[in-house]
């Protein structure tokens, strides 16, 4: 069975978002009940997301939203905007792969850094990424 | 229906404003938007209070009553600016300080209806009041929007130039306690100062401790790897310590490499190793 708790949305069109949406899932981390290092691990994933967002995407929109499947706490962020998008997506996720100076780990780092990664993307259809967690130990409360 | 008062309503509501004059600052005193009258303060209040209703007045007469643009009221902007900039400071959001506002147009509204003979108010006249009320109440708004934006704006400026203490920790040793969350502005700010520090200081090694920082991702990895660079440069080396076990988990499966960086858990392991640099070494005192 999934129940799905209310949604939280934050619109990203600037760095002060971006705070915005890591303190939305240091929040959903903590309320599903995630380790310190799980946490760090959601809240990083989500900065690199969001900041491609508005950096790449121009701006757009993050969800953030705590299901609870089987017994276990998942925390499901979707990252939506819709900008240039990603023509090649493989290239994308390669570590050290950049078009704006970056390091060209953010989009492969936060693949690693979650149990799902999903992109949808293409020349000029905007860049739609989802990613979900869940707590190892299960929920604790 | 746009309700004009020119002519004969407006000079009525003017003649009104003007002879009740005040009461009506009496009771907008009262109402506590125009600050604390007590004291010396007083005359104060009650100079802003005179200048508020003398534009209302003018409102009124010339008709213009749904223009917050409107000249009378432009004149008193920067009164009401400063008025609900200091209502911002006491902790006072846009939405309840004109909130409060309303507390401004009900008693000028039920002096003009004690005015009134018993069934012949005009209704056209406290329309028109009314609506100058509630765009006196719009321009307060817009004011103390702008106010706003204008305190955030300084206060980010505030805290960007504030939250990069440089700390000596032994001559030649400086350390750099970075805490929250990195923008860009603040990152630049702290890379700016500690530069200036190395110069002024003639430092060997600095220490950027990130205890304080919540999470590294590659913005924070970038700033840090930029600013050992720069710092290298200037002829100084940087140690980056404070990197907790949930920290350092992380920005591995990121895949961030600091490089030829040194790093070092606790702020005390890179001091030991910082003075190592410089020298000296730290060794238990003789007693006895
Ligand atoms: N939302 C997006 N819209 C359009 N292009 C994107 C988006 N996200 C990523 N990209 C493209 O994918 C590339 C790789 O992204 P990635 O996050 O890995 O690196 P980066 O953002 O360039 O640098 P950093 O390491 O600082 O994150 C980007 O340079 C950009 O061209
Ligand atoms: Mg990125």
């Amino acid at each position: 069975m999934t129940t799905t708790a209310a949604s939280r949305v934050v619109q990203v069109s600037s760095e002060m978002d971006i705070v915005r949406v890591r303190q939305a899932a240091r929040e959903a981390a903590v309320e599903a009940g995630f380790s310190l290092v799980e946490q760090t691990k959601l809240v990083t994933a989500a900065s690199e997301l969001a900041r491609n967002t508005l950096v790449h995407g121009g701006g757009g929109q993050v969800s953030t939203e705590l299901t609870v499947q089987q017994g276990r706490t998942v925390i499901r962020m979707v990252f939506t905007d819709s900008g240039p998008g990603i023509a090649d997506v493989d290239q994308a996720l390669a570590d050290g792969f950049s078009t704006r100076g970056g390091m060209g780990l953010g989009l492969g780092g936060a693949k690693r850094l979650v149990d799902h990664f999903a992109i949808e993307t293409g020349p000029d259809r905007g860049t739609v990424v989802t990613i979900s967690s869940a707590a190892r130990r299960g929920r604790r409360r | 229906m746009i309700i004009a008062a020119h002519g004969e309503a407006g000079a009525r509501l003017r003649d009104f404003l003007d002879r009740r004059r005040d009461d009506i600052i009496g009771s907008w005193v009262e109402t506590g938007f125009f600050g604390e009258a007590a004291g010396d303060a007083a005359a104060d209040v009650r100079a802003d209070c005179e200048n508020v209703l003398t534009a209302l007045s003018h409102v009124v007469e010339t008709g213009n009553l749904h223009d917050p643009a409107a000249e009378p009221f432009q004149e008193i902007r920067a009164l009401l600016g400063g008025l609900a900039a200091q209502q911002a400071r006491q902790g006072n959001t846009a939405a309840q300080i004109t909130a409060n506002l309303t507390w401004l147009k009900e008693p000028v509204l039920r002096l003009w209806l004690d005015e009134q003979p018993e069934g012949q108010q005009r209704t056209e006249d406290v329309l028109a009041l009314s609506a100058a009320l509630d765009t006196l109440r719009l321009v307060v708004m817009e004011t103390a929007v702008t106010e706003g934006a204008d305190i955030i704006a300084h206060q980010q400026q505030q805290l960007a130039e504030m939250s990069t203490p440089i700390i000596k920790l032994w001559k030649g040793v400086l350390a750099v306690p970075l805490i929250g969350t990195l923008d860009s502005m603040r990152s630049q700010a702290a890379t700016e100062s500690l530069l200036q520090a190395i110069v002024d200081q003639q430092a060997q090694v600095a220490i950027l401790d990130i205890t304080g920082v919540p999470a590294v991702d590659t913005m924070v990895a970038q700033h840090l790897l930029k600013t050992a660079m720069a710092a290298r440069l200037m002829g100084a080396e940087c140690i980056i310590s404070g990197i907790r076990p949930q920290i350092a988990q992380t920005m591995v499966q990121l895949g961030i490499d600091l490089g030829e960086v040194a790093t070092r858990a606790s702020l005390s392991d890179a001091l030991a190793y910082a003075l190592n640099r410089v020298g000296l070494s730290v060794t238990p005192a003789q007693r006895g």
